[in-house]
């Protein structure tokens, strides 16, 4: 009999702490970023990004009553660290994988991840990443298929830019930009004049750009990471070459403007998030950012931040915290400012993970991003 | 032809860099048998000891003043009484491999206290172009050219032309000797580990601005200026300056004509085409050793 009375205890103690693992636990979140390596800068904005995110929520009491509980793990820049370190972290099921930025390393990511039934939140923007069926996979940022052609757009209709020199970075990020770029200007009819691939971590730039003065193009075009590009443009300004310097979010990024200081003045470029987006949350969120970390986020610290309230709206919209469903809620949906004050600016999903929101078209003037161009939403 | 001279100027002003940190090699050679496979990693941490100082809102002269001082009581003093002269007793294998595990401590400290995020660094030369017979040529890179030349022209001046550069040689010719008539060869190698350390934040100093301040840059430099010291010749300061030079050209031209993804491999096939056809390096002599 008392073995009885003992046994339904040891049964009531054991299913109180299962619903409580339920109900009250933390929701375990993996991230795993580029915390050295050559993509430190967009590791740590993405990593300080969702630690601000986690810390607000958490602050007004977590998500449906439940705190987030964020893991970081260092992919060194470096894909096969990436897969070690993700395979890792879907070891210990959480609920949502966040990251890696760099899309070669999300590319050796993603089938694990999708393998695992777990949804990726990262902040990749080659082309081919959303295109291989993945169910699992979204992104925080345009794609290369939504911004190459706005970018190719501006070179044609403003600068009237007849020939174009193309610096890319050998990795999949520069090779994934530079092709859909040079298809768009093949379409527009713009000549590359010179088409220069660098390498990643790259120091020395003397010579790429002793190329770009000889082949005398009236634009160039340069796709390379944050570190690379603020090198490329002090040889630019070194070496005395004026022509229009056109990019993406990695020329014209707050870490590429105090890196390169003065010769990252008239730099242009289409970015998807900025934080000088005349956009009054974005503006509150960087007030925020630069409060706790002491300097201005790029728009990977945007990303990180995003990715977390992505979490938080596609969670409350199924009412439960449900990995498995995750992924099928957030396809098609849309997030509004109006539910969730901190997404800061509306987005829709689509059925591959890409984004749909407003765009911008920037200009560094005396070491700030001005906003010369709002594109809007497209649906 | 425009281009090859852009290449050239831009090559020159990078080689002369790599000849000061492989002079530095040459130098710890020769007195002491230390092959310093840290020597890169000694080029970066002086921008990070400089940024140090100018982050407690020092000027950057003072800062550059601080940089140079710590660099020589940690990179010479400290590097030569804690590590060389223990390790050393033991052969040169044992302290080149001890150079490795410090050239790790430092990149990893410097990650832990600073970042691993580049860092911007002040350039001592005005960025802007000169005239020079109707081709504009990059002040940065004619300065660079000119502080590194400076500073070799002084120390060979230093070695030649005076008592203590004489007695330095003779030191690092023949200790025994040297100490019978009555030169302080300790006191020498302390010099040479000093004048180390005070080349490697110079080139710090040229080198960062475009390179930007990063836990791992000292990796290409250190590669760059090994290769440039064995191919002018190890045992010879002048054979340094032209292998830093002629490494700094090559590199340049490599990238430019051949690939930027082969660029790192052809002062690799240089290396290798001189240990084959020319091993005591361009300006170097051949030695004799016993077994």
């Amino acid at each position: 009999m008392r073995s009885i009375i003992l046994a339904g205890l040891c049964s009531a103690v054991l299913l109180s702490g299962a619903a409580y693992a339920q109900s009250g636990a933390p929701i375990k979140i993996a991230n795993v970023a580029e915390l050295s390596g050559g993509g430190a800068t967009v590791g740590t904005n993405w990593k300080n990004g969702i630690d601000l995110a986690v810390e607000e929520i958490n602050a007004k009491g977590g998500i449906l009553g439940r705190k987030i509980e964020v893991s970081h793990a260092d992919s060194q820049s470096n894909p096969g660290v990436a897969r070690a370190q993700v395979q890792k972290a879907l070891d210990g099921e959480p609920y949502v994988l966040l990251g890696p930025g760099y899309s070669g390393s999300v590319k050796v990511t993603a089938p694990l991840a999708a393998e695992a039934g777990i949804t990726q939140i990262m902040g990749g923007e080659a082309a081919e990443l959303t295109q291989a069926g993945n169910k699992f996979l979204f992104r925080t940022s345009f794609g290369q298929q939504s911004s190459m052609p706005k970018v190719a757009k501006y070179i044609n209709d403003e600068l009237k830019a007849k020939s174009v020199a193309v610096v890319w970075v050998n990795n999949d990020f520069g090779r994934g930009g530079r092709d859909v770029i040079t298809k768009e200007f093949n379409r527009l009819g713009i000549k590359v004049a010179a088409d220069l691939s660098t390498e990643a971590g790259q120091a020395d730039f003397a010579a790429d750009v002793s190329k770009i003065k000889a082949a005398a193009p009236d634009a160039v075009f340069i796709y390379v990471n944050e570190e690379e590009s603020a090198r490329i443009l002090k040889e630019i300004k070194r070496q005395g070459v004026t022509v229009p310097l056109i990019g993406e979010t990695t020329l014209v990024g707050q870490k590429v403007i105090e890196l390169a200081g003065d010769a990252a003045n008239g730099a242009r470029g289409h970015v998807g998030l900025t934080t000088d987006a005349p956009v009054e949350a974005v503006k509150a969120f960087r007030d925020r950012f630069v409060k706790k970390y002491n300097y201005v986020p790029d728009h990977n610290g945007l990303k990180g931040y995003l990715a977390i309230y992505m979490v938080k709206a596609t969670t409350e919209k199924m009412g439960k915290v449900d990995p498995k469903a995750f992924a099928d809620t957030l396809h098609g949906l849309t997030i509004k400012t109006s539910t969730e004050p901190n997404i800061l600016m509306d987005v829709t999903f689509d059925q591959n993970g890409d984004i749909d929101r407003q765009g911008f078209l920037v200009e560094v003037v005396e070491g700030k991003q001005v906003v010369k161009q709002v594109l809007p939403k497209l649906n | 032809m425009s281009n090859l001279l852009d290449l050239i100027v831009a090559g020159l002003a990078t080689g002369a860099i790599y000849a000061l940190v492989a002079v530095g090699f040459t130098l710890l050679w020769q007195t002491s048998q230390t092959i310093n496979f840290a020597q890169g990693e000694f080029v970066m941490l002086p921008a990070f000891l400089m940024l140090a100082v100018m982050h407690v809102g020092a000027p950057f002269w003072l800062a550059v003043l601080f940089g140079v001082l710590l660099s020589a009581l940690l990179l010479g003093l400290a590097f030569k009484m804690l590590l060389v002269d223990p390790m050393l007793r033991h052969g040169v294998l044992p302290l080149a491999i001890a150079t490795m595990a410090l050239a790790i401590g430092i990149k990893e400290a410097v990650k832990q206290f600073f970042s691993a995020e580049a860092s911007p660094f002040p350039s001592i030369v005005p960025v802007g172009d000169v005239s020079i017979l109707g081709r504009a040529i990059s002040l940065q890179s004619l300065g660079v050219l000119a502080v590194a030349i400076l500073a070799v022209v002084g120390l060979t001046a230093l070695l030649n032309r005076t008592s203590l550069g004489h007695q330095m040689q003779a030191a690092a010719q023949n200790p025994t000797v040297a100490r019978i008539i009555g030169v302080p060869v300790e006191r020498m190698i302390m010099l040479t580990f000093l004048i180390n350390a005070v080349l490697v934040a110079l080139a710090s100093l040229l080198i960062t601005p475009i390179y930007l301040a990063k836990f791992s840059s000292g990796e290409v430099l250190g590669q760059a200026a090994f290769i440039a010291a064995i191919v002018g010749g190890f045992n010879q300061v002048r054979g340094a300056i032209a292998g830093g030079l002629l490494i700094g050209v090559v590199d340049n031209l490599a990238a430019a004509y051949v690939s930027t993804q082969y660029r790192a491999a052809v002062p690799m096939l240089l290396l290798i085409m001189m240990i084959l056809f020319r091993p005591q390096g361009l300006l170097g002599r051949a030695e004799e050793r016993t077994v």
